[in-house]
């Protein structure tokens, strides 16, 4: 049996239903994303887990023990909250020993359990600091030690990286999965952005008018989004008209026939050849430059298309220039309609 | 840019403080200078002030006079009793406001402000109408076969109506403290294993007390220095500071006397305040960086 179990959960407020049915199991030492746009439910559920908002129906059972109804003090998750909630007017050494006092831990024990937590989060020279002396990271750092110190079960992460820049968000975002594989603990994050639950989970549950669209691993999830929003949310999909042909290979049409299906087609899967040439023919719209790519929107005859091709250094098409699109079809993926319309 | 640049940017500051400035040194700074020479004034029962004599003999007895301890003692233990009355009613009062929801918060505020705005006098002889010999409550008491209770000219009538007018001026600090406060501190708390009881004691009492200070200390000084009060409910025996020097002015026509008890408690009330100050914002100033 999983490790974290969620049977049927969900949470209602007055006439909205915030969350509804939600079925998910948790591994142990698993890190697992709930993936998802801002009103989705993915942080209600974790609120719920954690005991900080009752629950209306179904259940959550951890290690085989119903917690539905437990205290947020007897459940004994660590959570790290969006904010990171540190205590202001206590040092990084009393914030991360705070729930090992509430355990009367003996101080000898809390000692040496603090200084090896700091250790793992690299903060041990920013003991004897405030919160308010340190930077956004390390904030994050600190509330990160301090839920991980009591050695919890679970770790629950709330839109941990919202709050940093781009640069420190990359790098905490390598820095928490680091830590979580250190200690094994099977952790869930709650996050709106795809590519950090792509980069850092085992498996990432996407979420959409409080309901669960597709749990999948990373890499299957953006090679096989199921559904059109799926495809839309996670990574950047160019979504075409089609049917399947004879031998049931999805192939694109302008005009489809009865059968017709919608087709999501990564821009990174497209290749751009001589115009004349290749399966679609376009002329390119406008070019953006970002860094390692170059992204073209080319107007077609099925609309507008988007390709990303790498940066290799060649110099890139001109805008203006008609060119040829290509792709293996086998790299069209058929999506279903979406369950729930916003 | 003519007629703005005439004035140098130094200059055009204290031109515009100028109206607050002058209200402040005529009706403040000034009588309280005067004050202070008055003190200093000799004072003769058949002529009065003598304004070109001058004299320690207030201070002196001021000084050894033990009536005036008695005065000034009462003055600073109600005061105080009034302070922490307001801190133990007020600061959960406060928590319990910021946690409402939307209708209430604003009526229930409204409600705590209702006090300040009924005049003083009128408050007070509501009061008097509660707790007078032949009041409602003892009438009350009459009625079920009690004895009745004295209760007005006490000190508990005084600490009472004090308590009520002063609740406010502790409560509207704290709220605004607890506006800063995240709220899921609370909950990373409550996570980390704490009982409701710790997460106020250790989590939100220390972060509000930048509010619970500057309540302490208005509410010390205004019930420390309150007149009306004290002069309506504690009656003639139960004197207070402001109520002597009123005394001593209108009754006694001791002008000088009065002026100098009246610095007196400007300047115990000062230190109080101020070691008070110095004592409770050592404590979170490092932390809270206020």
């Amino acid at each position: 049996m999983a490790f974290l179990q969620l049977q049927a959960l969900g949470k209602r407020y007055g006439a909205v239903d915030a969350v509804v049915a939600t079925d998910l199991a948790v591994e142990k030492g698993e890190f697992v994303s709930l993936l998802g746009p801002s009103g989705c439910g993915k942080t209600t559920t974790l609120q719920m887990i954690a005991g900080f908002v009752d629950v209306s129906a179904g259940r959550i059972l951890l290690d085989g023990r119903d917690i539905t109804h437990a205290k947020p003090a007897s459940r004994g998750l660590g959570v790290v909250f969006q904010s990171y909630a540190l205590f202001p007017h206590m040092s990084v050494r009393d914030n991360i020993a705070f729930g090992l006092r509430m355990r009367k831990v003996p101080a000898a024990e809390i000692k040496t359990r603090v200084d090896r937590v700091l250790e793992l989060v690299r903060l041990t020279p920013h003991a004897d600091r405030y919160p308010r002396e340190l930077s956004g990271g390390q904030r994050q750092r600190v509330a990160l030690a301090r839920a991980l110190v009591i050695e919890p079960p679970v770790l629950l992460l709330d839109e941990p990286l919202s709050n940093l820049d781009a640069n420190l968000r990359e790098e905490m975002q390598f820095e928490i999965r680091r830590i979580q594989r250190e200690v094994g603990i099977t952790t869930l994050m709650v996050t709106h952005d795809q590519a950090e639950a792509l980069s850092i989970s085992d498996r990432v549950v996407v979420m959409q008018g409080g309901r669960i669209t597709q749990i999948d691993e990373p890499y299957k999830l953006y090679e096989h989004p199921r559904t059109r929003f799926v495809s839309g949310f996670v990574g950047k999909a160019n979504l075409l008209q089609g049917e399947l042909d004879a031998s049931g290979v999805p192939q694109v049409r302008e005009q489809p026939g009865n059968g017709a299906v919608v087709l999501s087609l990564r821009p990174e899967k497209i290749d751009l050849v001589d115009a004349g040439s290749g399966r679609l023919q376009g002329r390119i719209l406008t070019r953006y430059f970002l860094g390692s790519q170059w992204l073209y929107r080319i107007d077609t005859t099925l609309g507008e298309v988007t390709v990303v091709r790498r940066n290799d250094g060649d110099a890139p098409l001109n805008e203006g220039t008609a060119v040829g699109l290509n792709w293996p079809s086998e790299l069209l993926r058929v999506l279903t309609a979406d369950e729930v319309h916003p | 840019m003519n007629a703005p640049s005439v004035y140098r940017d130094a200059g055009r500051g204290y031109l515009l403080s100028a109206p607050a400035l002058i209200l402040f040194l005529g009706l403040l700074v000034l009588p309280l200078l005067l004050t202070l020479v008055l003190s200093f004034n000799v004072f003769d029962y058949s002529v009065g002030v003598k304004s070109d004599a001058w004299t320690f003999a207030q201070y002196i007895n001021l000084l050894t006079d033990s009536y005036f301890y008695e005065i000034f003692f009462r003055t600073f233990w109600i005061s105080a009793l009034v302070t922490l009355l307001c801190v133990l009613i007020g600061v959960p009062e406060a928590y319990i406001l910021s946690r409402m929801g939307a209708p209430w918060r604003s009526i229930f505020l409204i409600l705590i402000l209702t006090p300040l705005l009924i005049s003083v006098v009128v408050r007070a002889f509501g009061w008097s109408l509660l707790l007078g010999a032949d009041g409602l409550i003892n009438q009350a008491i009459a009625a079920l076969g009690g004895t009745p209770i004295k209760m007005l000219y006490t000190p508990f009538a005084v600490i009472l109506a004090l308590v009520h007018v002063m609740l406010p001026f502790m409560i509207i600090p704290v709220w605004t403290s607890l506006q800063k406060l995240d709220p899921s501190a609370e909950q990373a708390a409550l996570s980390l294993g704490a009982t409701q009881a710790k997460v106020m004691r250790l989590v939100v009492l220390p972060q509000v007390m930048p509010g619970v200070l500057s309540g302490t200390l208005i509410v010390f000084g205004l019930s420390a220095s309150s007149f009306a009060i004290p002069g309506l409910l504690g009656g003639r025996r139960l004197k207070m500071v402001a109520t002597v020097v009123y005394d001593q002015y209108l009754s006694e026509l001791n002008w000088p006397m009065g002026a100098t008890i009246a610095v007196a408690l400007l300047l115990v009330n000062l230190l109080i305040m101020l070691s008070w100050n110095r004592m409770v914002e050592g404590r979170y100033k490092k932390s809270l960086g206020e």
